[in-house]
């Protein structure tokens, strides 16, 4: 299992991406701490889910894209990765059940882990859902289908994209809290626009700003996550991070 | 008011509006007969009517099965094979510019007095809606399924199989639900042109005796038999694409 081993981490390096004659970012370079949560804060358009993408091996239209990505194991990348996007991008003509074991049933593998499923599903409150079809489920319901399916995979690298932006406040309140203990020892990377969700939930915060894009020195947090808003070294460094953001916001005009 | 009363308060109300057109112009039952004579021709003529009425319906139900096949099969091939695409596209929509009516009197001369050139030119006629309908949904897939299923090393194949297909149907279905509008009418279309049995060869014939009554009977059960094979496609349809929600 590969849960049990110490989670990688992963460092990209010489990140380039390009489209037409404009390059979005060039010799971008990153890590992300084994069994650490990373998140990236920037600007609309600035690239972070490009880059987030790009780790990921997904083409974004007619991009070139080059990068040096290295882990401290030897098991190639694509095996290491799970990805969850901003959409929960459950099938509609699958229930729950079936759509958490979509990895399995895409690959055609049988017998699918059902009684994983059953466990992960009781563990984020949809143990009586298994059977409804996700147009018959409210958007929290449904993103936690998707954060279920991502955590099947079992991989150690986790890439999220924007996961809970399209919640409503209270929604994505309780699910960083869920995520945040279902993804504990895995290596994370939370693409946000939320400066308070990089805050409850990240080790490691960047910024990242301009165009050609570039990553800022990061803001690191100590206390165990999910974090309160109202905890100390949040409310702390809210100042400071709100700071950074407007900066980058400024240089990206 | 459910949809059943409110059918038949439509019904109602057109049947009267053609009496009143029959009774203001004073017209002759050979230019438009009343609503009544129409029905009295049913009542003594639905014996010969449905007797006509069987090669109709299974040029009809062939045609559609026929033509959904073939429209299919196009649909997969394009969205499959780019070169494919690129070639079968322009002749699909050159076939489409030639007009079925004007070619049926050669497909009845190519494929005979039977059913083959009524069920030709059904499939003519409702090929092309199946197509581009199917086509246009396995190439809309959502992106975001497709990045989805990449992550979690699902082959080309699998891909295909088991996301495009399936979030094609509900496109296929509206296809599905124009051809079958349509089937009825390349039939009769083909019939009209030459047969020796049909509903459209029984209109013709009614027509050139001035049996107008007994043409309007004929176009009524054709209109009948349209509307309960529509409806009974749309509800498998519905059973069928449980997951679309309604508009």
């Amino acid at each position: 299992m590969t849960s049990i081993l110490k989670p990688p981490t992963l460092v990209i390096q010489n990140a380039r991406l390009s489209y037409d004659k404009s390059i979005l970012f060039n010799n971008l370079s990153l890590t992300l701490a084994g069994g650490k949560w990373t998140c990236l804060l920037g600007p609309s358009g600035v690239g972070k889910s490009s880059l987030l993408r790009l780790i990921a091996n997904l083409s974004s239209g007619s991009t070139q894209i080059s990068a040096e990505i290295t882990t401290d194991t030897n098991q190639p990348l694509s095996e290491l990765i799970a990805y969850m996007a901003q959409t929960d991008l459950l099938l509609p003509w699958l229930n729950v059940l079936e759509n958490v074991l979509l990895g399995s049933r895409l690959r055609g593998e049988s017998p699918a882990p059902k009684e994983k499923a059953l466990a992960l599903l009781a563990e984020v409150g949809l143990e009586k859902a298994l059977e409804r079809l996700p147009a018959d489920l409210s958007g929290g319901m449904r993103q936690r289908v998707a954060l279920v399916r991502t955590l099947i995979q079992d991989k150690p690298i986790v890439l999220m994209d924007e996961p809970f932006s399209a919640l409503d406040a209270i929604t994505r309140f309780k699910l960083q809290n869920l995520a945040s203990h279902l993804l504990r020892n895995k290596t994370v990377l939370l693409v946000t626009h939320d400066p308070l969700e990089a805050l409850r939930l990240a080790d490691d915060i960047f910024i990242m700003s301009g165009l050609p894009a570039t990553l800022h020195s990061p803001i690191s947090l100590q206390s165990p996550a999910p974090r309160d808003p109202a905890s100390a070294e949040v409310i702390a460094l809210q100042a400071t991070l709100f700071h950074e953001l407007t900066k980058a916001h400024e240089a990206s005009l | 008011m459910n949809k059943l009363s409110r059918g038949l308060v439509i019904l109602s109300g057109l049947i009267l509006v053609w009496e009143a057109i029959v009774l203001f112009f004073q017209l002759p039952p050979y230019i438009l007969p009343s609503p009544w004579l129409v029905a009295k021709s049913l009542q003594l003529n639905w014996h010969l009517i449905l007797t006509e009425s069987l090669p109709t319906v299974i040029e009809t139900l062939l045609g559609l099965l026929l033509g959904v096949i073939f429209g299919c099969l196009a649909a997969l091939i394009m969205a499959f094979f780019r070169p494919a695409r690129m070639w079968m596209l322009p002749v699909l929509i050159i076939s489409q510019a030639i007009p079925t009516f004007a070619i049926a009197p050669l497909l009845v001369i190519w494929f005979g007095f039977g059913m083959a050139s009524k069920i030709v030119t059904t499939i003519m006629m409702l090929f092309f809606p199946i197509t581009s309908a199917f086509f246009d949904g396995l190439r809309r897939t959502d992106p975001g399924w497709l990045d989805l299923a990449k992550t979690l090393k699902a082959t080309k194949m699998q891909i295909f199989w088991r996301i495009r297909i399936p979030a094609a149907l509900p496109s296929l279905a509206s296809g599905l639900r124009v051809a079958t509008a349509i089937a009825p009418i390349g039939a009769v279309v083909g019939e009209w042109v030459g047969a020796s049995r049909g509903v459209g060869y029984l209109m013709m014939n009614a027509n050139a005796r001035m049996q107008i009554d007994l043409m309007f009977a004929a176009l009524i059960s054709i209109i009948l038999f349209s509307l309960i094979l529509y409806f009974s496609i749309d509800k498998l349809l519905r059973v069928a694409i449980y997951w679309q929600t309604e508009g």
